[in-house]
């Protein structure tokens, strides 16, 4: 077997399965603990509660536009381009029929990946370099937030150097790059891809009941 | 005052040998599944000091509010999470608990947190950080590690029935010199009342006049109430330091004075935890759901006016503006009920910047003001409710918490400023569209 083959096949398998596996299982271990049972009489509903704040919570709220520009800007340059680089890149889209689904769709053409590589990578670089600089993410950050801003790095770095198919090691570079992201997930604060939907959804609950508008 | 129950008993004696054992016990039986996930769900944005008036006016980023969570997290991590087994034996969970860290953290989950709920708006995660602050509380008490003047005015309610040590012949004659100034009869302990009226202490020995407007205000609506003899303390030190033990047996008093009287409606008054603790805590604390209901004084005083029950006659004139207090708006729910009592009473009501549910806290709120060596942080807090104040140009401020009213007051009186802070049930109860005290004539009870 090629090293290629290795590295897409037993590898990708492998690190596929440690992200399933490991991911259900933290959130499974989290969703074992004891429920908190609310007694007190519900004012409204503290499911339309949740489903609000998930929703209200990915925009920014008119008070705090100033003080959050940068957060919510950034924010979205690095998660949308990021998303966006995911699913259609046009390796990705082969990729994912071929190995995953069966079937794909029509990939981004190359000019708008180099735009969206550009705007995902300024939006994570800013996050990250305001993560080095500012004393209040300094304060709160540790090893895990930079691990995690250090491998996506990676995995997109290396992305971009694979993307002309040129050299097959610099495919066998991204994929790599791409396990570990993959096998580090589960253990790490990059499971907030998965969690902040339960935590907008527990305290919109939970502010729902009491009549609360989050 | 009843025996005081072993648990509590247990909490005030825990403040003479600080355990971290204690405090990690505490705080793991906090984490339910929602709060595992709001522990977890952090991304580091550090978004919630811009929220924070602590962190806002001192720039430190200590004040950081997801920052106060670290030993509870830390203890979550290192005992509880998934893969913490693992993890620990790998070296890789967090270091234990300390009690020096724990002591450095007193000041960051009680002197600087007011419960306020202010940056669980901004958070992206939409963590509840109060809320979370609110339960590590208790592993701080059970610890040995919340102030210890939390402590003290535990043990003072406990023992006297309230925080401040105010008792019924302190209560009952502050009754007496209202019913001098109103001619009218407030009823107590009436068996069969529709609706029990409990009074903070702040109330009590600072703003007995609410006793005669409450008065002035049923009399007109024909309301059916009446004030217990026992069991008459809202406040409930208990929430406020984080031993669900002394809340119980707090709330637990005036449970039996609504059964003993049995009434319909329990009112919680102008206090904001009060209300947390009565109408949202309550039921959860005691562990059995309350044979009767909860309603705030707000609440109610607004369903009166909108029933035709509650009728006034002319405004104040005077710019107005009202302060939420947090409790009862951004974590009671209750953002509209004022705002239409104060357009009923007032001819010039203006509205601050940042109202309602991003409104900023007086900075005494969460049991902050019960610490005396918050004082100096909280009155610095309170240049950002200052500042919202002056944007708004208002004469004078109304409120519906004693315990702001006391606080904006204190820091007025810091700051040099001139303005008036009134309750607003008071402010109801002057405008009151036939009031006996004017010689209408209406019976008296």
């Amino acid at each position: 077997m090629t090293v290629l083959g290795i590295v897409e096949g037993p590898l990708w398998y492998a690190a596929a399965a440690i992200f399933v596996v490991g991911a259900l299982w933290r959130i499974g271990g989290m969703l074992a603990l004891p429920a908190r049972v609310e007694l007190s009489e519900p004012r409204a509903s503290a499911a339309a509660g949740a489903v609000r704040s998930i929703l209200q919570h990915s925009l920014p709220r008119p008070a705090f536009v100033r003080q959050t520009a940068f957060h919510v800007v950034a924010g979205y340059m690095f998660h949308l381009g990021l998303f966006a680089l995911l699913l259609f890149a046009a390796p990705h889209v082969a990729f994912i029929k071929e190995r995953l689904l069966g079937f794909g769709w029509s990939p981004m053409p190359r000019w708008a990946f180099i735009v969206t590589a550009e705007v995902a990578f300024l939006g994570l670089a800013l996050l990250w370099l305001r993560r080095l600089l500012d004393p209040v993410m300094r304060k709160i950050s540790d090893a895990d937030d930079h691990a995690g801003s250090g491998l996506t790095l990676l995995v997109m770095l290396t992305g971009c150097f694979a993307l002309q198919e040129a050299d097959e090691s610099l495919r066998i570079l991204h994929m790599l790059s791409v396990e570990a992201w993959l096998v580090y997930f589960p253990f790490s604060r990059l499971m907030h891809a998965v969690f902040f939907l339960f935590s907008r959804g527990y305290t919109g609950a939970a502010y729902g009941r009491r009549g609360v508008a989050l | 005052m009843s025996a005081v129950p072993a648990g509590a008993q247990a909490v005030l004696k825990a403040a003479q040998a600080p355990d971290p054992g204690k405090a990690v016990a505490g705080f793991l039986a906090q984490v339910t599944r929602d709060a595992a996930f709001q522990l977890e769900a952090c991304v580091r944005c550090g978004q919630c000091a811009e929220a924070c008036h602590f962190y806002r006016v001192t720039g430190d980023p200590r004040y950081t509010p997801i920052y106060k969570l670290r030993p509870m997290l830390k203890a979550y991590q290192r005992e509880r999470a998934p893969f913490a087994a693992v993890k620990k034996k790998l070296g890789l969970a967090p270091p234990e608990v300390t009690a020096e860290e724990l002591t450095e953290w007193s000041e960051l989950l009680y002197d600087s947190c007011n419960l306020c709920g202010r940056c669980t708006l901004v958070c992206p995660m939409g963590i509840d950080i109060a809320g979370m602050v609110r339960r590590a509380r208790e592993g701080m008490a059970a610890g040995g590690f919340a102030p210890a003047d939390h402590y003290k005015a535990a043990q003072l309610a406990l023992d006297t029935g309230s925080p401040l040590g105010v008792r019924w012949p302190a209560l009952r004659r502050q009754i007496e010199l209202q019913e001098q100034e109103t001619g009218l009869k407030v009823p107590v302990d009436v068996e069969g009342a529709d609706y029990l009226v409990v009074l903070s202490s702040m109330e009590i020995i600072g703003f007995a006049e609410i006793i005669g407007a409450l008065a002035r205000i049923f009399h007109q609506a024909r309301v059916s109430w009446t004030i217990p003899s026992s069991g008459f303390e809202a406040t409930n030190i208990g929430v406020q330091m984080g031993s669900h033990d002394v809340a119980a047996a707090l709330l637990e008093r005036i449970v039996a004075a609504a059964e003993r009287l049995k009434v319909k409606y329990v009112i919680s008054p102008e206090c904001g935890h009060a209300y947390s603790a009565l109408r949202w805590e309550g039921p959860n604390l005691l562990g059995r759901p309350y044979p009767f209901k909860v309603v705030q004084i707000v609440e109610l005083l607004d369903q009166l006016a909108r029933e035709g029950r509650l009728r006034t006659r002319g405004r104040d004139a005077r710019r107005l503006t009202f302060h939420d207090p947090c409790q009862i708006v951004r974590r009671g729910g209750l953002p509209q009920a004022p705002r239409r009592l104060m357009n009923q009473v007032s001819g010039d009501f203006v509205e601050m910047p940042d109202r309602g549910i991003v409104n900023f806290c007086c900075g005494g709120g969460g049991g902050v003001s019960a610490i005396h060596r918050a004082e100096k942080l909280r009155f610095a807090a309170f240049d950002c409710k200052k500042r919202q104040v002056e944007a708004a140009g208002a004469e004078a401020l109304v409120t519906a918490c004693a315990n702001c009213r006391n606080v904006l007051e204190e820091a007025i009186e810091q700051d040099g400023m001139s303005l008036p802070v009134l309750g607003l049930t008071e402010l109801v109860a002057q405008y009151l569209e036939t009031d006996p005290v004017q010689g209408s004539s209406a019976a008296r009870a």
